[in-house]
């Protein structure tokens, strides 16, 4: 999802540096999200590619946080957001390359080389902007504000969560969130931003009630998919 | 069948990666193994990056290329595990990426840094020599460049803009 909403931004980046970076993290996200989505497929068992399973499930199957659905908004908004993704996405993928199922580390230990140098592009860019001009502060903290409600989700285990962490296969991602948020304390301290002291959001995308934005991200994620079925090249 | 571990290696060779055409798949070090299993050929490869396009095209290769040696039923295997890392590639691939204006990865390090080095922007960054003149003195512009593998610098002693090839 985060790799399709960075994939807006190609031709729309502020500097073409900043275009090609984006669009080299959106492009290891989907190739994440593949590897994962293969995997998923065969474990069911039912004969479904991970193209099925990303073009042909509505809103409701998805399962991501909300965070990662949100809509680009400025770049500030856009770099936050990654931020706050990246460093779940390091520890997360840190844990589960000790998963009891090897494809499961296999895929793990390469994701997780990957994202170390997406937690240093979103990092940097975070203490650049709040530490920066008095507008990109504004924007950073703006962005900040809106966002940090829905971080609590990334962290809250259901019932599937426990018990893969309870067999070895996932990691125990309630006990992710203290890692998390001393980097996350450390690089907002540096970027002179201030951790808002709202309680979590009310979210549900982890149980396919997902916000209004993912609809209008699948319709065009999908579309081509669904009016050519089958179709290859 | 003659063929060994070498001359199925040597075949290989002809495999070019389609992003990078200076260097073969076995000096990418991306074969992981050759195997003969009742006969039958099997080719494991890694992937560089998990979402790198250049890797079905080389599976594709892989395939077309012993078959054109007489391997019709050679099958290739994607493995993930040990992930790839640039430490494998091959002294000659790393002279032709230099050869080529691609600055060569440098060994990874396993500093041990953790988070702490990754949320820094003044963490130390190992010296890049500008493939043309050789100069030091050089300043990475971005960790991400025209392929998933590659970063951008420039001299500033030639004032050449160049490609490094990741450390990874």
């Amino acid at each position: 999802m985060l790799g399709h909403r960075l994939s807006e931004w190609c031709g729309h980046g502020p500097i073409l540096e900043e275009d090609i970076a984006l669009a080299n993290i959106a492009l290891d996200l989907i190739g994440q999200a593949t590897l994962f989505l293969k995997l998923a497929g065969e474990t069911e068992g039912k004969g479904r590619s991970e193209d099925a399973l990303a073009y042909f499930r509505d809103a409701i199957d998805y399962r991501n946080v909300e965070l990662v659905e949100m809509p680009n908004g400025d770049y500030a908004y856009t770099m936050v957001r990654q931020f706050l993704f990246d460093v779940f996405s390091y520890h997360m993928l840190e844990q589960l390359q000790k998963s009891t199922n090897p494809a499961l580390a296999g895929i793990a230990a390469k994701g997780f080389k990957e994202v170390r140098y997406h937690v240093r592009h979103s990092s940097e860019w975070v203490v650049r902007m709040g530490d920066g001009t008095e507008e990109s502060h504004t924007r950073a903290q703006k962005a900040l504000d809106d966002l940090w409600r829905l971080t609590a989700e990334m962290f809250q285990a259901d019932d599937i969560d426990r018990e893969m962490a309870a067999e070895g296969i996932g990691p125990d991602i309630a006990a992710i969130e203290p890692k998390w948020r001393a980097v996350v304390d450390d690089v907002m301290k540096r970027a002179t931003l201030t951790i808002p002291n709202d309680p979590p959001a009310m979210t549900g995308g982890r149980k396919g009630r997902h916000t209004e934005y993912l609809g209008h991200m699948l319709s065009e994620m999908q579309i081509v998919a669904r009016s050519y079925p089958g179709a290859e090249w | 069948m003659a063929a060994t571990r070498e001359s199925i290696l040597g075949i290989l060779s002809d495999v070019k990666d389609p992003e990078l055409p200076m260097i073969d798949v076995v000096e990418l070090g991306i074969v992981r193994d050759v195997s003969f299993d009742d006969g039958h050929l099997t080719i494991d490869i890694t992937p560089t990056y998990s979402g790198c396009p250049a890797m079905q095209v080389i599976e594709q290769e892989i395939v077309a290329t012993l078959a054109s040696h007489g391997f019709a039923d050679a099958r290739v295997r994607m493995v993930y595990s040990p992930a790839w890392t640039t430490d494998w590639m091959s002294e000659a691939g790393r002279e032709k990426l230099r050869a080529h204006g691609i600055a060569p990865p440098h060994l990874v390090e396993h500093s041990g840094g953790g988070i702490a080095e990754l949320v820094s922007l003044r963490r130390a960054k190992p010296t890049t020599e500008c493939p043309f003149c050789g100069s030091s003195n050089t300043t990475e512009k971005s960790e991400f460049g025209s392929t998933a593998c590659k970063s951008i610098h420039f001299c500033n002693s030639c004032h050449q803009p160049f490609d490094h090839f990741k450390s990874f």
